[in-house]
Order: C-alpha cells, then structure tokens, then sequence
C-alpha cells in the first residue's frame, strides 16, 4: 500500500474511505459474509485472489507437501517418533508443521454411510457445495444445478487424473440397467472415464438408493484408506487475523494471511481463536538446528508461499505434489475446479465426495484453501460447521458493555447507601 | 488398525467415551447432547469392531488449539478485576470523603495492577515485544482494546497513587496541597471511568476465541466477571481498611458476589454441552471452591461484619472465590479446546437445526441450507 503524501491525495483518500463506510455492504461484511477481504483490507488494485484445492481422492499419502513446505520455510523439526494412528506420524498443524497429511483406516460400513451422506447433501440441495443456488422459485423444490458448470466429457478429462477408479464396485457405473439409461453419448470414449449429467432429483436418491443397495450387497469396497493434506485455509474472515493485537497477522494483496514475525510478541491470542486449530505458538527454545532464533515464542503458520507466489512460483507443497492432489492458482478457479471434480465423482456414483470451504457463505466467508472430501469434515480432525468468532463479536460487546454499566451503577449504589460504619 | 485405535478413530479418549458393547454406553451421555449425527448411529453388524459413537474425530485429537495460556493469565483476570473494582471503591471513597478507604484502595488499585501487568507481559512468547501491542488499535481485537484500557486506567491509577504518596512527603503548608484536591478528583473519575471496561473485557478476551466453553457463555460470563471484581474489591477494602469507613465496600462485595453467584448459575444452566467442562476435573472443584468461599463471604458480612475480624476473613473468603472463579473458567475452557466432543457436537447440532429448517422453509423458498445467511443476490458465477 502507498502512502500518499499531497493533502489532495489525503484528501481523496478521506473522501474514498467515507464512501466505503456509507455503503452498508462493506460493514455488514467485514465480520461475516461472502466478500473480497484483499479489497476490504485497503488493497489498491490487488490481484485475483489466490488459494489451494486440495483433491483428497487422488492423495497417494506420499508426504511430499510436508517435506517440501518443511524444506522451504526451514522449519524445525517435530518429536520423532510413532503416534500408531496409521501412517500419520506427524500428527496435526501446527508451528513447525503447516501441512500435514492425516491418514484414516474405513471399513466397508463407513465407506457406505459416507456415500449415502453424501448423496444426501445433493438431494438437499448440498448446502457445502452449492452455494446460493438452492432454492428454486418455480418448483418449489432445491435446483441443485442452477447455473452450475456442468461436468461434461471434456470438462472431466480436462480437470484432473482421477485416482478414483470411476466404474469401480457399488458405484452406478457398475449397475447396468441404471447406468445404460443415463449416460450421455461417449463420443467413442471410455464409458467408465466419461462423466454424467448433472444428477437431479430422481438421481440423488437413486444414488443413495444404489449406495444402499451396494452395501447391502456386499460389492462396497471392504476397505479404504482416507488420505488428507490439510493446511492453513486463509479464510475470509480470519479469526486469527481478527484477534492479533499487535498487527502482525496481516492480509496480503493475494487474500492470503501471514505472520511478520519480527513484530509478533507471542501472545497466543490467534491460537485460541482459530476455528480449525492451525495457528500455534512456536514454544520449544531447545529446538535448534534450522530453526530460525527470531521465530521462538511467537506464532507460526502457513504463509502460503507468501515469497514464492509474491514471484509467480507455484507454493512449495503444490510444486512438489506428485498427483496435483494439491493445486494452486486463482481461487475462483479453484472453487470451479474442485465443483466439476465433485460432479464428475457424483454423476459416477462416489457419492461420498464433498466439498469443504467452497461456500462464501459459510461461517469463515469460505475459505482460501478448498477441499474435496470423501467423509464428514470431523473425519478428518476439521470442523463441521465453523464460525469465526468475530461474528459474535458485537453482541459479546454488548454484552460486556452491560455488564460494565452494571459494575458502575453497583458501585455508585453501594456509595449512595445510607450508613456510614 | 487395532480395537483401541479404532475405538480412538471413532470416539473421543478424554470425556466419556461410548462403551463398545452396550446400548446404555451408546445413547446414554453423549447421545443425550447429540442429537444431530443420528445417521451415525445407525445399526451396524455384530461383526464390525468399531463401536458405534455419537461424533466422529480424528484419533481422538482436538480441532481447535487450547490457547497456549499457563497461571498467569487467570492470575491476570484476578488481579484485573480486584484492580477495576478497588479504582471504583477508592473513587467512590475520594468523592465521600472517606480518606483512609481511598488511600487502601488506591494503593490496592496500583498493586494488584502491577501484579497484573507483569502477569500479561510474562506470558507472552516475546516479553520484549510487550510494546507492540500500541502499535495499533484494533476494534476486533480484545486483546488490543484490552491493552489500552490498560494504559489508560494505569495512567490514571498510578496518578492516584501519586497524590497518596504526595500527602505523606509534601510539607503541610506547602502551595501544592491546594491543587491536590483537583488531582484527586481528576484520578478517581479517569480511573472510574476505565475501572468497567477493564473488569468487563477480560470476560470479552476469553470468549472472542474458538474454544468452546469460553465461546459458548459469552452471554452471560461478563457480569460474574464484574461481580467478581467487585467482590475482590469490597473484601479487599474490608482486609485493609477499618469497619468505620468500609460500609460500602461490604455492600460492594455482598452485591458483586450476589452479582457473580447469580451470572453463574445462569450460564452453567445455558451452557449446555459446552458447560459440562465447567462440573468436571480440576475447573469443577475449583469453581465448586468459589460458590463455597462467596457463601462464605456473604454470611460472614451479613452476620459480622462491622466486627474487625469477620470482615478480614469475609474479605478474604471474596478474594479467594473471585480467584478460583477465573482460575476455574480458564481450565474449564482449556480442557474443552483439548477434547473434540466440545467442538464438533454442537458444530452438527447447528447443521441439523439448520438442515431441519430449511427442509420447512423450502417451500416458501427463504433460506439457503449451509449458509448463515439468505442467499445474495448474486448468481453462483459471480460467487465461483
């Protein structure tokens, strides 16, 4: 940001800033809501806003994120050693780790009850994943697919490698009469890789009746692995950007949220207020090695390559991501990529896919960071339903403004009390 | 994996976690409190070792962080409190004319500030980076109004101060003793009019935060925080001061622990899940201390007080119930942030609720599922 420096200019800022606190929209936005948080934190002209899609269905769990992100942020390193849960020995977000791959053993039972919940979320109306375009005037009934990028052959082969087999067993692919009827011409392509229209009505509950139908038979996979590279989600309404009392959390022109940790002072404000538990404190002063000594005692997150994408180089992890399990560029084209790959597994009958903060208006304003899920958030170690805690924040004022008058009109009671000993 | 470890996966390690095998284990505390994820809880075959939990987590592991907090932050929100209140009790004595409540509780103000202050210096991860917390002033932020309603109270604190120590050196009939009265009037009101906020935001610092419990009683913890405050306050006045001049410090602290009991018993019983920390381990007997030691402190006064000794012990008893109250909040709301039952619980809860009323507003077409709010007017490209 510049500092203008003629009184005209100051001048024009003043009557820019007035402007923007008429507009209703601007307030009503700044604690919650779908808005530009790069434009709201005085931005000039920022650039599209950036962030990662994380593709869980095609993570192969190789860790190259957590090495490459430790690598290049040189961060310290974390007790060594075995947690016993699965392959994830690394255990959660934290200081010294700002990605971290969760691993998760399912039985055929849980891969069923995830397919049919997921199948529920279309049918009503998949409230992670739709955004505003729910409610349809004319029927009366959710319109899944109002003006939504539908998955088409060439969409689907343009958005990722599918680590998902699309025609394996207990998917409506593998139900013939089902899937003969539905299917769009294959243009001579592999009917397996070709995805469907978009599912209606009918077929949101015919894939929980095929997820169903599946299990009961038997032809659900007996076993799957949940493979997830979570990260800091840069939300729009960063609760530990909120909170920072001494400015050194800040939001970058990309949208993104950083820590200048030469001005931190460590309160750990920002940990407790994180509603997915990323931030931390960096506390161990005996953890030497690459750690860098300035860092000691205050907080530590993922910067999202904050030098690196300042110089049009992709983010460490997603560089080193062998699958493009993790991928980086605009956000708005995140949110499309990561809708059409959730269509293409739908309309194949992976019922269980989801996505994970691609709703603006979610309880954070959604997130910069969007994922593609295939269970419950809670799975996984995220929150279900967050909401930053600012949004609170001007009744918890209220509150404690009433609290303070009545401390004062207690006190001046007390005095005004007649008696004297 | 193995039974344990599937038994983690599925449930929590630190609350009550589901029995495996029975049915009572199944719907009993947790089900109670969980009535979102009922598909979760559905029959499953006797040959699937996974016991049937109300919430998934990931290894028992927690969502959000516990704030990485230790004693000298509840230590902080004590001393904060007895600090606001005793600005009051001496600013309320300056303007009655009671000279010897106010000097106490001046000098109580400054002390238990100073306590306060190397308290929240000492905890931060940089103490030399203590001033950074000027370097903005941030509405969002408690922490940041928090620092410079205590800049300011310490200014004006630390004035009052001053004027009690002047009166002690300054030669009786020395030209200054004229402007002292001015000084003592401009320091009580400066320090009262910072005393409320300062005794009121902590209560705002805990609860701006993810952690669940500290979160789930906002409504309701800023008036047992003030009424704490000024229970410290009175039965400090009633430790240091003598009976004569101290009635209304007694009323002060039979008020604010009126005050405190009351707030208290009002946000345990809206608390719900997120309360059940607030009963249980080291933050249930240390609150269980506090009600005890008010109780205590408010039939000693209304019995005794006017008598020396009573109220020294009833101010103390205040003192004690005003610090396990903030001490008992705090661990309450540590353990909540440790376990994911507090998080994730009445995170589904909120989706159910939410899921159910749209499912009924779908035909008047007014709410938008998964949102907090009704659907913009800008169509899903824009949004995308």
């Amino acid at each position: 940001m510049s500092i203008s420096t003629s009184p005209a200019e100051w001048g024009k800022g003043v009557r820019s800033m007035l402007r923007d606190s008429m507009d209703a929209h601007f307030w009503k936005n700044q604690l919650s809501g779908p808005t530009d948080p790069a434009q709201d934190a005085a931005w000039p002209d920022p650039p599209p806003r950036k962030g990662f899609f994380t593709d869980t269905s095609i993570c192969i769990g190789c860790k190259a994120c957590e090495v490459a992100c430790k690598e290049w942020n040189q961060l310290p390193m974390d007790n060594i050693g075995m947690t016993g849960n699965s392959y994830d020995n690394t255990g959660h977000l934290g200081a010294n780790t700002w990605r971290h791959v969760a691993f998760v053993e399912q039985s055929a039972e849980h891969i069923a009850q995830a397919r049919v919940a997921g199948a529920r979320l279309v049918e009503l109306g998949m409230p992670r994943v739709r955004d505003a375009a729910v409610g349809s005037p004319d029927a009366g009934l959710p319109r899944a697919d109002a003006g939504l990028p539908r998955a088409t052959a060439m969409n689907s082969s343009r958005a990722v490698p599918s680590g998902l087999p699309l025609d394996g067993p207990g998917t409506r692919a593998a139900l013939p009469s089902e899937s003969s009827e539905r299917d769009t011409p294959t243009n001579g392509l592999d009917p397996g890789r070709v995805a469907l229209t978009r599912p209606g009505e009918e077929d949101a509950s015919a894939m929980q009746w095929a997820a169903e139908q599946a299990l009961a038979e038997g032809t659900v996979p007996d076993f799957r692995w949940l493979i997830a590279s979570d990260v800091c989600k840069h939300c729009t309404h960063a609760g530990c950007l909120d909170v920072c009392p001494t400015g050194a959390l800040f939001r970058t022109e990309f949208g993104t949220v950083v820590v200048q940790d030469e001005v931190c002072n460590g309160c750990g404000y920002c940990v407790a207020a994180c509603p997915f538990g990323v931030i931390d404190k960096r506390k161990d002063p005996t953890t030497t090695g690459a750690a860098r000594q300035v860092e000691i005692g205050i907080a530590n997150k993922c910067t999202l390559c904050y030098d690196r994408i300042s110089l049009d180089a992709k983010p460490a992890c997603a560089q080193a991501c062998p699958t493009t399990s993790i991928q980086f560029g605009d956000l708005d084209e995140m949110r499309e990529r990561a809708r059409e790959r959730v269509e293409a597994l739908h309309a194949n009958g992976f019922t269980e896919a989801r996505l994970y903060g691609a709703n603006p208006n979610d309880g954070v304003g959604g997130t910069g960071s969007v994922f593609l899920l295939l269970d419950e958030p809670e799975v996984y170690g995220l929150p279900p339903d967050p909401i930053v805690t600012t949004h609170d924040l001007p009744d918890i004022f209220r509150k404690a403004g009433l609290a303070g008058l009545t401390m004062l009109a207690g006190a001046a009671v007390s005095f005004l009390g007649r008696g004297n000993s | 994996m193995s039974d344990a470890e599937e038994q983690r996966a599925a449930g929590n390690t630190n609350g009550p976690v589901p029995q495996p095998d029975t049915d009572a284990g199944e719907s009993g505390a947790v089900t109670a409190t969980a009535a979102a994820p009922v598909r979760r809880r559905r029959r499953r075959r006797d040959d699937i070792m996974v016991p049937d939990a109300a919430f998934d987590s990931y290894y028992g592991r927690s969502v959000v962080k516990p704030a990485p907090w230790d004693y000298k932050i509840p230590t902080y929100l004590y001393s904060g409190g007895l600090a606001a209140g005793s600005a009051l009790v001496a600013a309320g004595a300056e303007m009655t004319g009671r000279t010897l409540l106010q000097r106490n509780a001046r000098l109580t103000a400054l002390g238990a500030l100073g306590v306060s202050t190397v308290a929240l210096v000492a905890d931060l991860g940089r103490p030399s980076r203590f001033v950074n917390m000027l370097r903005v002033m941030k509405l969002t932020s408690p922490m940041s109004i928090g620092s410079w309603i205590l800049a300011g109270f310490g200014a004006f604190t630390g004035v009052a101060a001053a004027s009690e120590v002047a009166k002690f050196v300054i030669k009786p009939h020395s030209a200054i003793n004229r402007y002292l009265p001015i000084v003592d009037r401009g320091a009580s009101i400066g320090a009262g009019f910072f005393s409320a906020p300062l005794a009121a935001y902590t209560a705002v610092l805990l609860s701006n935060t993810a952690t669940p419990t500290w979160h789930g009683i906002y409504r309701e913890l800023p008036f047992a925080f003030v009424g704490s405050g000024m229970a410290a306050a009175g039965g400090a006045a009633m430790v240091t001061t003598t009976t004569r001049q101290t009635a209304p410090a007694r009323r002060m602290a039979l008020g604010g622990a009126a005050l405190e009991l009351t707030a208290f018993r009002l946000l345990e019983h809206n608390a719900g899940l997120v309360g059940e920390p607030l009963r249980q381990g080291k933050a249930g007997q240390l609150l269980g201390a506090s009600t005890a030691l008010s109780l205590t402190g408010i039939g000693l006064t209304v019995l005794a007080g006017r008598w020396r000794p009573a109220a020294v012990l009833a101010g103390l008893a205040f003192n004690g119930a005003s610090a396990t109250l903030r001490f008992g909040v705090f661990h309450a709301g540590i353990e909540s942030a440790k376990d994911p039952k507090y998080t994730v619980v009445p995170q589904k809860e909120r989706i159910a609720a939410r899921e159910a009323q749209a499912a009924l507003s779908w035909s008047s077409n007014a709410s938008t599922p998964g949102a907090l709010r009704p659907p913009t007017s800008q169509s899903p490209q824009e949004l995308a």
